[in-house]
């Protein structure tokens, strides 16, 4: 935003000149565009993320035909985040228990990255062998199509909503292509 | 198992060698054996998870429910003979928000009718008595909670066999207690063949009806459990007997027998050992 705003190249319609400083209309327009663009996206996936459950999220991809493994792969990883975060905290504590400085100075907080990455790998790793035996002991390879347990509601409203934003994100596209609105 | 040996893959000697073991219908068979014996490799043999998940090479026979494993595709293994390993946390699927639904993650995957599914998982959480954990996130769970819930999402898939690597290597004397207690009320109630790998050897005096050593790859004793945790040999094969044995002979050298009378050894199992 600063930047943009205050060296935009070629820019010369000055809005206040203090010292050598020099903001321009042209650059704080740039520096507003990136950041709206910024925060669409930033939103898009907030939004995502704190209105649907990531069971129900699993539960609706599977009804709507997703395979079993394309399923697991995705809530396993969903899942994984935080297994990881506890992981690296034990394995934080117990080498800082062993002396190693995981604080203080930046360079030493990158020193300290090695001897805690090497065991998060090799920790990770060994699980999968375990992880995916017990997989095939719940006949997780089996042919058949997974139980649907439930359905989630899904309104005429909702219905309508999902139509109008995909078919509107069409035509705008189409519009800006085709030079009837000038998108940025 | 009859005559059965295993390799694992890329390598030529075999970690089990002529193995001779059978489980009838609600038993518990207990291996013990020091470190490296292969206990871990016979559990995954028994289930048919070795060779068909993680090849190596299997020769004699291993038979569940009349079929040879090696003839069976590991869903339908799963569905005759469910296993249980040491780490809860791996066993859960990670892809479910409450127990009841990770519970019923296995019978979902056979393409049951939900009217099976529901009636499976309310059986299992029943018969281990975790009714009240069926809302709870399964990753929020104790160790001996979460090895429940384990044990009941394997037992959902209503095997007649089932084998157990250390369940309770990781917990503490408390869900050992809960598990084991549960183990035992399992087998007898639902005539589920059980063979159990475990250090523990206080444990194993008070659910198994037998106990086989394994050394080096061979099963070099089996009995009834009094007679093999009771025999001075086994601490021999590296192995701790269960602490009654320990403290009745540890009186027993102090010639003070007498002071037995009227003490409850069997009370002494129901604190595991690790």
């Amino acid at each position: 935003m600063l930047i943009n705003t205050f060296l935009f190249p070629g820019a010369i319609d000055v809005i206040v000149r203090i010292g050598p400083l020099a903001p321009t209309w042209t650059g704080l327009g740039a520096a507003l565009q990136a950041t709206l663009r910024v925060a669409a996206f930033a939103l898009s996936v907030a939004v995502f993320a704190l209105t649907t459950p990531t069971d129900q999220l699993l539960a609706d991809l599977e009804r709507r035909g997703l395979g079993r493994r394309g399923v697991f792969v995705i809530g396993a990883a969903i899942g994984m985040i935080p297994r990881i975060a506890e992981r690296a905290s034990e394995i934080t504590d117990s080498q800082r228990a062993r002396g190693l400085d995981t604080e203080g100075s930046r360079w030493r907080r990158i020193r300290g990255v090695v001897p805690l990455a090497g065991p998060m790998i090799v920790s990770a790793l060994s699980d999968v062998e375990e992880r995916t035996m017990a997989l095939e002991a719940r006949a997780f390879s089996a042919p058949k199509p997974r139980t649907i347990l439930r359905t989630l509601p899904d309104s005429a409203a909702q219905r309508t909503v999902r139509w109008i934003a995909g078919i509107g994100a069409i035509v705008l596209v189409g519009a800006s292509i085709a030079g009837l609105v000038p998108l940025p | 198992m009859r005559g059965t040996s295993y390799a694992y893959a890329g390598t030529r000697l075999p970690v089990l060698a002529d193995i001779d073991l059978d489980v009838e219908e609600g038993r518990v068979l207990a291996v013990v054996g020091p470190n490296e014996a292969g206990k871990s490799t016979l559990c995954l043999v028994a289930a048919g998870l070795a060779p068909a998940s993680i090849g190596g090479r299997l020769t004699g026979s291993v038979v569940i429910d009349g079929d040879e494993t090696l003839a069976l595709k590991p869903h339908e293994a799963a569905q005759r003979c469910g296993i249980l390993f040491q780490n809860p946390a791996t066993q859960l699927s990670g892809t479910t928000a409450t127990v009841w639904e990770e519970i019923a993650f296995g019978p979902r995957n056979l393409g049951l009718a939900v009217d099976e599914v529901v009636e499976r998982v309310a059986g299992a959480m029943a018969t281990l008595r975790i009714d009240s954990l069926a809302e709870r996130d399964p990753n929020r769970l104790s160790g001996g909670q979460a090895q429940l819930v384990a044990l009941a999402s394997v037992m959902a898939l209503r095997p007649s066999t089932l084998v157990l690597d250390e369940p309770t290597s990781q917990l503490d004397p408390s869900g050992t207690r809960l598990v084991g207690d549960a183990l035992s009320r399992f087998a007898a109630e639902t005539g589920t063949a059980v063979l159990i790998v475990e250090h523990k050897t206080g444990l194993v005096a008070r659910i198994a009806d037998e106990v086989a050593v394994l050394v080096a790859g061979r099963i070099v004793q089996r009995g009834p459990s009094s007679d093999v945790l009771g025999d001075p040999v086994l601490e021999d094969h590296g192995v701790d007997p269960p602490p009654a044995v320990r403290v009745g002979r540890a009186v027993a050298a102090a010639g003070r027998a007498a002071d037995l009378v009227g003490l409850d050894l069997a009370a002494l199992e129901s604190e595991p050992t690790g």
